[in-house]
């Protein structure tokens, strides 16, 4: 088995996070607590008088499933019964919770040890505790269903009788903890639901939009539509008079898209009024040079880079003129993709108190740090002036990475103090201010020998970059595969500046790249004579490891094979010829977020568009799928999401700086008819599990487009797709 | 202005203008925030409520409107035989994931089934075609439908 996926450091400090609360580093007191007040034992548990054990979720809860995953973990090692647990959402502080961001699927490999070992922790406590009392050694007695019980005297203890004595027992040293074998799971690998359905079923106020306090008001923000203009002049005085109007304020921002743009606040008892006056608001911007971007400038600009010479290298391997000219076939291709916006259904929002030189912030954010840094910039206030709650999140994909919502939000209320402010983004606000996927277009070339093997690869990737860089998001991996995979590769990009504020969109990154590498690949594997499957498990070669850098896995080119594999079997791939005219399957393979995946998907047109049929899904996330159910749904979810992305129509695009679209109507999302089969099987292998929020997104896409160049013998090069590429 | 509601069997008293959307006098002042706001355009269907039984978009029901209309939120759906139904199937197969657009798939699924007690996959996407879920729930909700249908077919 393989060395969990955390450095020696890391675990330390999570573990002396975790372990902290037992040890009570923490000083959080117990002995003086009060009767029938609850023993705390962790800053994780606590342990009520009738035996009820309550569980912080410490990660915010997006729609991944970490707010019961994470508590599954405690309560599998504390050993109880899930029926006794009740889950309470932490607030956000690192100092005390360790680490609280949820993005990068990293929530499952970051806690599967330090997460378990707090409940084991908490339970070698208790059984301490027991011992002592009995006056019996500690390895001779079992827990369960929160209870100790001493086999030889058939005594046995309830956690909460016990707690008090445990709390003065000494921490164990984490390194010492034995973890229960997967054997002996009781919780772990149960289908267990959402912690929440039952209150979300009930309309419960539950989102960052319901939160409400005492005498609360709601803004709304007005920036330029453009990004990066200034605010020179409004009609404020004007505004202020319309009925329902509590203030107008202007807002100073830093010019940066992360914290605050100059602005202009409305506020109202109701946000409806403040939005109804918004409408009112006429401001003069200074958009500076921001007003020259656009798409159709991109676009241009790509095209022109592509003609020419990159900015530089991402990797370069192997004399690659030397083998495009021995190459016996050569295949070239150009492909593309559009800016793309998040579209969380729940707006963005923030409610802020400002009082007496501190900020108390209710937030629906993925990221909760980053926003205090931010903040704490943006107003002047040391970090432990600012009190971070979660919300139950109205879907992140990646926006709520970002903190902008609560900067924006923190500095409107900073304005009224002892105000409570909620700043709520219209639909075409959360639109138009978002960090979009930056869009791209790579100029492929890739040769071949008289044999069909692939023997070079060179990819010319167009992105967007500022003084050498890529911006957020728009950067390609020097392991971006085939390179690695064989000796002769030339990856490089060249950059073209914009104003876009760029972003994480779920499988960031990858949700493009799998697109144009594995449908170039298609192309590849035809001219080789082969198909993708196949290309694939040649490029993979023997099983070895190859690495990935200091802080990520080495990508296991077994377990690439071992999904590869899977999904062929599982889809009939290998009858495919059997198909009737006008249906075809195509099939993709990703790596992205520590997950395998690999995808094949059954297409046929119809009325002009493509209709998806079945998607076959072979992952592997490792030795453990901890919440099957949710498992599933992840990768259902995402599988979705990726047809979304290519075939509902969503594109952001930019006239004079400012997005065009606006709503639904212009960027839509996929809807029900829209719904395939999904089948979804995980390879089982001895490597610690990891996420699923993300990696069986990406492979979707190019499964797609090779599906429907099998079906109808178009190839998509450009997304989205729509109904004139088959005309 | 005054304007009276009748909200989940409730008679209510709203002091707003009459053009304000039903979706924020619910939200706003009868503190009743189960109804979502998602798009403001009755694009998205988070926002969907009953209207004299019928599935409507508070967002774009101005509450003058809705004056003398029955009115049901998520709140109160349950408390119908389709809306129990609709609702235990939903945390039975644990249908949400972020669950911001839950409550509008609810209303929508519980007026299908309210008229059609055994919908096709082709009812089901007629009647939820208007509710977009970001997380794609769908092959959920159409299951849950399907097994509240049963459960009325064994009730």
């Amino acid at each position: 088995m393989n060395a969990p996926i955390l450095s020696r450091r890391r675990f330390l400090s999570a573990s002396l996070v975790a372990g902290g609360g037992l040890l009570f580093d923490l000083n959080i007191p117990l002995a003086g607590a009060a009767e029938g007040a609850p023993q705390i034992l962790t800053a994780f548990v606590r342990i009520l008088p009738d035996n009820r054990v309550i569980i912080g979720a410490k990660n915010a809860e997006i729609g991944q499933g970490a707010k019961t995953m994470l508590p599954m973990l405690i309560a599998e090692e504390l050993d109880v019964d899930w029926a006794q647990v009740t889950i309470e959402q932490t607030h956000a502080d690192q100092k005390i919770f360790g680490g609280q961001t949820a993005g990068g699927s990293r929530t499952t490999p970051r806690e599967w040890l330090p997460t378990r070992k707090a409940g084991a922790a908490a339970r070698a406590m208790l059984v301490a505790a027991a011992a002592q009392i009995w006056g019996v050694a500690p390895a001779t007695l079992k827990t369960g269903s929160g209870k100790v019980s001493d086999p030889a005297s058939g005594k046995s203890i309830s956690y909460a009788a016990l707690a008090a004595a445990a709390a003065q027992q000494p921490a164990p040293d984490p390194a010492t903890l034995t973890l229960k074998d997967p054997r002996d799971f009781r919780i772990i690998g149960q289908s267990i639901g959402g912690v929440d359905t039952p209150a979300i079923v009930a309309g419960k106020p539950l989102f960052g939009i319901d939160f409400k306090l005492p005498g609360m008001l709601y803004a709304v923000l007005e920036t330029c539509p453009a990004f990066g203009g200034t605010f020179k002049s409004a009609n404020l005085d004007e505004v202020k008079a319309l009925p329902g109007v509590a203030h107008v304020l202007t807002i100073k921002g830093d010019g940066t898209p992360e914290s605050l743009f100059d602005g202009v606040a409305i506020l109202s008892t109701s946000w409806w009024s403040a939005n109804q006056a918004r409408e009112a608001l006429k401001v003069e911007w200074d958009m500076g040079a921001v007003s020259g971007f656009s798409t159709e400038g991109y676009a241009a600009q790509a095209a022109q880079r592509l003609k020419g010479k990159a900015d530089g290298d991402i990797v370069r391997a192997g004399d690659v003129d030397a083998a495009f000219a021995a190459a016996a076939k050569t295949v070239s291709a150009e492909y593309d993709y559009p800016f793309l916006a998040h579209g969380t259904l729940e707006p963005q929002n923030c409610t802020a108190l400002f009082k007496d030189g501190a900020i108390e912030i209710w937030a629906p954010t993925q990221n909760p740090e980053s926003g205090r840094g931010l903040v704490a910039k943006a107003l002047n206030l040391p970090p432990d002036k600012i009190r971070i709650n979660f919300t139950r999140i109205g879907g992140g994909f990646g926006r709520r990475l970002m903190n902008d919502y609560m900067v924006q939000a923190a500095a409107i209320a900073a304005q009224l103090p002892g105000v409570p402010v909620k700043l709520l983004f219209s639909r075409q606000q959360d639109m138009q201010r978002d960090f979009y996927r930056p869009a791209g277009w790579h100029g492929f070339r890739a040769a071949l020998d008289k044999t069909g093997k692939l023997t070079a690869f060179h990819d010319h990737f167009v992105t967007f970059g500022k003084d050498g860089k890529p911006v957020r998001s728009a950067e390609m991996p020097a392991t971006e595969i085939p390179a690695g995979l064989i000796d002769t590769v030339l990856l490089e990009q060249s950059f073209l500046a914009t104003n876009m504020p760029t972003g994480w969109l779920r499988a960031p990154g990858s949700n493009a790249l799998a697109f144009v590498t594995q449908a170039f690949l298609d192309e590849v594997a035809q001219a080789a004579g082969k198909d993708l499957p196949t290309l694939m498990l040649e490029l993979l070669g023997e099983p070895r490891d190859l690495p990935r850098g200091p802080n990520a896995p080495p990508f296991v080119t077994g377990r690439a094979r071992g999904v590869i594999e899977k999904v062929v079997a599982m889809s009939g791939w290998a009858d495919r010829g059997q198909l009737p005219k006008g249906r075809g399957k195509g099939f993709a393979f990703y790596y992205s977020h520590m997950g395998y995946f690999a995808e094949v998907l059954e297409v046929a047109l119809v009325d002009g568009m493509p209709k998806v049929a079945t998607v076959w899904v072979a992952g592997d996330v490792g030795s453990q799928i901890i919440n099957p159910m949710n498992a599933l749904h992840q990768a259902q979810g995402s599988v979705i999401e990726g047809l979304g992305q290519a075939l509902a129509g969503q594109k952001i695009t930019q006239v004079a700086g400012a997005v065009e679209q606006a709503n639904f109507d212009t960027h839509p999302l996929q809807r029900i008819p829209d719904t395939p089969q999904i089948i979804v099987e995980f390879v089982k292998t001895d490597y610690p599990p990891t996420g699923m929020g993300e990696p069986a997104l990406p492979p979707v896409i190019p499964a797609l487009v090779n599906a429907l160049h099998a079906a109808t013998g178009k190839r998509i090069r450009t997304l989205p797709i729509v109904p004139e590429m088959f005309a | 202005m005054a304007i009276s509601l009748k909200v989940n069997g409730q008679t209510r008293s709203v002091e707003a203008d009459p053009a304000k959307p039903l979706l924020w006098a619910l939200r706003e002042d009868l503190d009743m925030v189960g109804t979502k706001f998602g798009c403001g355009a009755g694009l998205c269907g988070a926002c969907t409520v009953h209207i004299d039984g019928n599935p409507a978009r508070a967002c774009q029901t101005p509450i003058g409107e809705a004056q003398g209309m029955a009115i049901t939120t998520i709140e109160a759906v349950a408390k119908s035989d389709a809306g129990k139904r609709i609702s235990d199937a939903w945390v039975k197969l644990d249908v949400p994931q972020c669950g911001y657009c839950q409550a509008g798939q609810i209303m929508s699924a519980t007026a299908l089934l309210a008229t059609t007690p055994d919908p096709s996959d082709e009812d089901i996407d007629a009647a939820m075609m208007g509710n977009l879920c970001r997380c794609s729930t769908y092959v959920r909700i159409r299951a849950a439908i399907k097994d509240a249908a049963r459960a009325g077919a064994k009730a």
